[in-house]
């Protein structure tokens, strides 16, 4: 405990000279770094039109209401298709990382030393990468359209479903495997019976939270062109209808919440 | 089990089968039924045009093998400048965010604040929730002009809804005598924070900002795509041009930042808890 005489009296500090010496050194360098940082944001800034904004703020706002209600006849087939993508996108996504999250768990994997560090890298590289940069990459390939969108939310999940799920499989109790293992099971039925009943309410738990996030990310998927709610947004937002730009993000708003909604009182029925 | 008809001497011989999650048979055939009709219905409206995948596979092709020869130096600079924007846009942002963060963690938090200004900073973390962040860069770019002020802007803002939230809870659900004795000592309301609260929450705040930050880098390297700075506006480029070895080699180097951001954050969190 570093206490220090100062004075004739003895006083308790928190840190020894040397601690806080290093402290103020960590402390001088983050402020040095952000301090750079926010003249590079600045440097590159046109301030006029920072200065100018809240009078343009006003005048989108003075645009964007009342909201363009007739519009919402053209709005069904969209958010239709944005709840397809997010749905399909899951399931898919479901069924490619259940075996990546086994290879992955350090007790379920073949080979910690070749097999577990490859599906390391397919759930953290699925996972870096937007749903939006797959969405763009799965368009050049496979041309615009909800197809693109489903397949783009289907990869970006698989990261976060793996992830997630191996983490569940290698905190399972082991005693019930080896209790499985004991009646002479084989490796199959010790997978069957001994690990998939433990995971289980983790895997509908995780089901249904990425199902959440998917609506979510599936509703701007559209402004790179695959398909949903976002096509429409973007359209508007090209020829600067803010009317329509306002109800579409009402409408994405509603659907945000509604899932969340959803995904609450389903995960409260499963666990 | 809500079993309550359970007659031994029928069960006896017979193998044991797992109870269904929904009791009720005919609830459970309609759910499934239900389910299995939406899946129909959905996999109806997505009409895949197979002639132009087959044309695509082509391209997936030459993607794919981009990877194995990634282009770093035809636009080196573009790379470089959009990583520095990216990585200048992450870090202002987190540091900004995070700090606006924790005075509305304090407001959110119900055994701290009163109610009033529970629910104003409890409304401010619900609509920063809501709002994708890229529909909020579209919107800050079309008030604040395109650059990086736009993508610091709304990185910030998304941070405040992610980092408050989980702080609020953080600090609802502390030990609630550590911060009485330090009441009960006279502190003032400041002390009472720094003393009783702060030490108690340091932990999980700096795991947490350390995962924002993870996930601040992810979000800068697309919202180039709506003109709010970053990597997004030179991957966007590239993929138009279908130079994908360049789309290649940013990509490779978004997922090692990712994966470096990940190993140290393991490192640090490892260290404060």
């Amino acid at each position: 405990m570093p206490i220090r005489n100062e004075k004739g009296l003895k006083i308790w500090h928190r840190r020894t000279g040397r601690e806080s010496l290093s402290h103020w050194v960590l402390w001088l360098i983050g402020v040095a770094i952000f301090g750079y940082c926010w003249q590079q944001i600045s440097n590159t800034t046109t301030w006029f039109f920072v200065w100018d904004a809240p009078r343009i703020a006003n005048d989108i706002w003075m645009r964007a209401t009342p909201p363009k209600w007739s519009y919402i006849a053209q709005l069904g087939k969209p958010i239709w298709d944005t709840l397809n993508i997010a749905t399909l996108g899951t399931i898919i996504s479901l069924f490619l990382a259940v075996p990546v999250a086994f290879l992955a768990a350090r007790n379920t994997t073949p080979s910690a030393l070749f097999i577990r560090p490859i599906a390391l890298l397919i759930i953290v590289s699925t996972r870096s990468i937007n749903s939006l940069i797959w969405a763009l990459l799965l368009i050049a390939i496979i041309g615009p359209g909800v197809f693109a969108g489903v397949i783009a939310i289907a990869i970006r999940s698989i990261g976060f479903c793996a992830k997630l799920l191996y983490e569940a499989i290698e905190e399972i109790n082991e005693t019930q495997v080896e209790a499985i293992t004991a009646t002479g099971a084989s490796r199959w039925q010790v997978m069957a019976y001994g690990i998939v009943p433990q995971i289980m309410p983790a895997f509908a738990g995780i089901a249904v939270f990425r199902w959440d996030i998917n609506i979510r990310e599936s509703t701007v998927l559209g402004l790179v062109g695959a398909g949903g709610i976002g096509l429409q947004l973007s359209s508007s937002l090209n020829v600067l209808a803010w009317p329509q730009v306002s109800l579409i993000l009402l409408v994405i708003l509603a659907a945000v919440v509604i899932s969340e909604w959803v995904s609450a009182k389903v995960r409260g029925a499963i666990i | 089990m809500s079993d309550t008809s359970f007659d031994a001497a029928a069960r006896i011989g017979q193998p044991w089968k797992k109870p269904p999650f929904v009791q009720r048979r005919w609830l459970r055939l309609l759910l499934i039924g239900g389910f299995l009709a939406y899946l129909v219905a959905a996999y109806m409206t997505i009409d895949v045009n197979w002639s132009r995948v087959y044309e695509g596979l082509e391209r997936g092709k030459k993607f794919v093998l981009a990877f194995m020869a990634p282009d770093f130096t035809t636009r080196s600079t573009d790379i470089w400048e959009g990583m520095i924007e990216s990585i200048v846009m992450t870090v202002a942002s987190s540091v900004v965010g995070i700090a606006i963060s924790i005075p509305i963690a304090l407001g959110a938090a119900r055994n701290v604040a009163p109610l009033p200004v529970y629910l104003i900073c409890r409304s401010i973390i619900a609509i920063s929730r809501a709002l994708q962040e890229i529909i909020v860069a579209i919107l800050l770019v079309a008030i604040f002009g395109f650059g990086p002020l736009a993508g610091f802007l709304t990185l910030s803002f998304a941070t405040i809804g992610f980092l408050s939230k989980l702080l609020a809870e953080d600090i609802e659900s502390m030990d609630k005598v550590q911060a009485e004795a330090i009441k009960a000592s006279g502190a003032r309301w400041t002390q009472w924070i720094n003393y009783g609260v702060q030490p108690q929450v340091m932990p999980r705040l700096i795991g947490l900002s350390i995962y924002r930050i993870d996930i601040n880098f992810r979000e800068s390297a697309i919202l180039g795509l709506v003109g709010a700075g970053g990597i997004g506006a030179t991957l966007n480029t590239a993929f138009d041009r279908y130079e994908y070895d360049t789309a290649a080699a940013i990509l490779l180097v978004i997922i090692l930042i990712v994966m470096a951001l990940e190993y140290l954050s393991g490192v640090v969190r490892a260290r404060v808890q």
